[in-house]
């Protein structure tokens, strides 16, 4: 599902490398917690997997395609098969929850008969169909982080990357997100969610891939944030 | 593709940078009516050429008391040297050439001279002896004029011998520079107004960056992403030709036609006609240009 062979990242002008001879496998329907400090190359490695970036060497697959050698006009098509949620939620401050969770279908190009069944459909999943007509300015921040949800998997992507998404949330709110993902997870889809929440990776018992310093310091099923802590 | 949506974006896009549309709208109008006007004037140029070109004539002017000693010592002309000039035109070496020709005598270029400066206070000063009598020469083919200009050059009794058309390439000329200034002109506007839209339209990009970056996020195709910022350059440029088109009809049909056309009757101008149908042409250079000045900043703005 998803493969990485020797991903080297060197931004030009660093001192390190931002990721150093990584190699990581993520197979269907898995659950991964991407760990470790600021800086230690969490949100390189999800860029490699979205083809915002490229390694400096080494090869990604993703779902088949060949990231290094993709060529750019398929990019479009490859990021349609995946769901991107991020810490600020990113959504239009001027359409309401529904708009911001159709424009990503429109501009793909969905047809409006699509679009009118998946949207109340997703938003339904995400428990917030009476907010479909909310502004984002008068949602809270978890009610804006499940509509984030809702418009990255809308399109039923078959993995989705969540770089930090309880990161503005507090506890309460942190858990139904989880709740929320754990649910999308259990229908099939493949999840690297980034984080650094202690609680919330300790008590998922997952998969926990650790990154300091560009490399995977550990790599372990159903684990906890960190053997020391 | 749901072009209801492309719209949709682009009639966003233009709401909220109404002013710079407006500046890019002005600018395209003014550099296409520059455009458009040197294309009037062109084709008026062409259209005198061929109407005066055909009028005009070889003027054999003969000797009068006044004119120059060194030219003719001999002061007025004979009846021989009407002559001689008449025989000449008539032979079999120079007859083939002409269209046709009559003889003008000091009372008839007095009675012309006196019609054609009538507002003129010199009309009151000539006396008939002064204008010079005159063999007007017209030609088949008015390019085989120095045929007759070196037949009669330099003949006793011929003070000069003139073609008109070298008084009419020299107005030609000088409303070919005119044109050629209104094209140079249009060129330098033309190219700011292509600078114009790629600012307006990496402002626009810069304006909907959120947009842009879920865009790309979900697969937003580039295609779809760009279409509706080349669209709003295109808008604003088809806008500012049809004003300039707007324009250049105005002015054929109220300056033109309207003035010049009663002043100088017997002049043909350029008419409605002519003005439509450079309105195509506008509109393509408008819109072409735009598309192209919006798809290379776009392009350079929006990486994958």
């Amino acid at each position: 599902m998803i493969s990485i062979s020797q991903v080297t990242k060197a931004y030009r002008g660093a001192p390190r490398a931002a990721l150093d001879n990584v190699s990581l496998e993520i197979d269907k329907g898995e659950f991964v917690f991407l760990v470790g400090s600021s800086g230690s190359g969490k949100s390189s490695l999800m860029r490699m997997i979205l083809r915002e970036d490229m390694p400096t060497s080494g090869s990604i697959h993703v779902l088949g395609e060949n990231l290094v050698g993709i060529p750019s006009r398929r990019v479009p098509h490859f990021r349609r098969k995946l769901g991107v949620v991020f810490q600020d939620f990113r959504l239009l401050p001027n359409k309401t929850a529904a708009q911001n969770v159709a424009f990503s279908l429109e501009v793909i190009g969905k047809s409006a008969g699509f679009i009118a069944e998946a949207v109340p459909d997703v938003l339904r999943l995400v428990g917030l169909e009476e907010k479909a007509n909310s502004l984002p300015s008068e949602l809270s921040g978890g009610e804006q982080q499940r509509i984030a949800l809702a418009r990255a998997i809308v399109n039923k992507p078959a993995i989705l990357l969540a770089d930090e998404p309880t990161g503005n949330l507090d506890p309460a709110t942190s858990e139904g997100i989880m709740a929320l993902l754990e649910r999308i997870n259990l229908s099939g889809t493949t999840i690297v969610m980034a984080t650094h929440d202690v609680g919330i990776v300790d008590r998922g018992r997952r998969r926990v891939v650790e990154l300091s310093q560009g490399r995977i310091v550990r790599d372990e099923r159903s684990s906890g944030y960190g053997i020391d802590r | 593709m749901r072009f209801s949506f492309v719209f949709s974006e682009m009639g966003i896009a233009i709401r909220r940078n109404l002013s710079m549309i407006v500046s890019v709208i002005l600018v395209t109008f003014i550099s296409l009516t520059f455009v458009g006007t040197a294309g009037l004037l062109q084709q008026q140029i062409g259209s005198m050429k061929t109407y005066w070109y055909d009028k005009a004539q070889v003027a054999i002017y003969l000797c009068t008391k006044t004119s120059p000693q060194e030219i003719c010592p001999q002061g007025e002309a004979s009846k021989d040297v009407q002559g001689t000039i008449n025989e000449r035109l008539e032979s079999e070496t120079l007859a083939p050439y002409i269209d046709k020709y009559y003889f003008e005598n000091h009372q008839q270029a007095f009675e012309t001279f006196q019609r054609e400066f009538k507002d003129n206070s010199v009309a009151k000063y000539v006396t008939p002896e002064q204008l010079n009598e005159t063999f007007w020469v017209n030609l088949k083919d008015p390019n085989q004029a120095p045929i007759i200009i070196e037949s009669f050059n330099g003949l006793a009794g011929v003070e000069e011998v003139k073609d008109q058309r070298t008084y009419l390439d020299q107005i030609f000329s000088m409303l070919n520079i005119a044109s050629l200034a209104a094209i140079s002109i249009a060129g330098l506007m033309l190219f700011s107004a292509a600078l114009l839209i790629s600012t307006t339209i990496r402002l626009s990009a810069v304006m909907r960056r959120r947009e842009i970056g879920i865009m790309r996020l979900v697969g937003a195709s580039n295609f779809y992403i760009q279409l509706p910022f080349i669209l709003e350059g295109v808008v604003a440029g088809v806008i500012g030709s049809l004003l300039s088109g707007a324009a250049i009809i105005g002015i054929v049909q109220f300056f033109v036609q309207g003035f010049l056309a009663t002043q100088l009757p017997f002049t043909t101008f350029v008419g409605l006609g002519d003005a439509l149908a450079l309105l195509p042409g506008l509109v393509l250079v408008g819109a072409g240009l735009a598309a192209i000045a919006a798809a290379t900043s776009i392009r350079r703005y929006l990486r994958v």
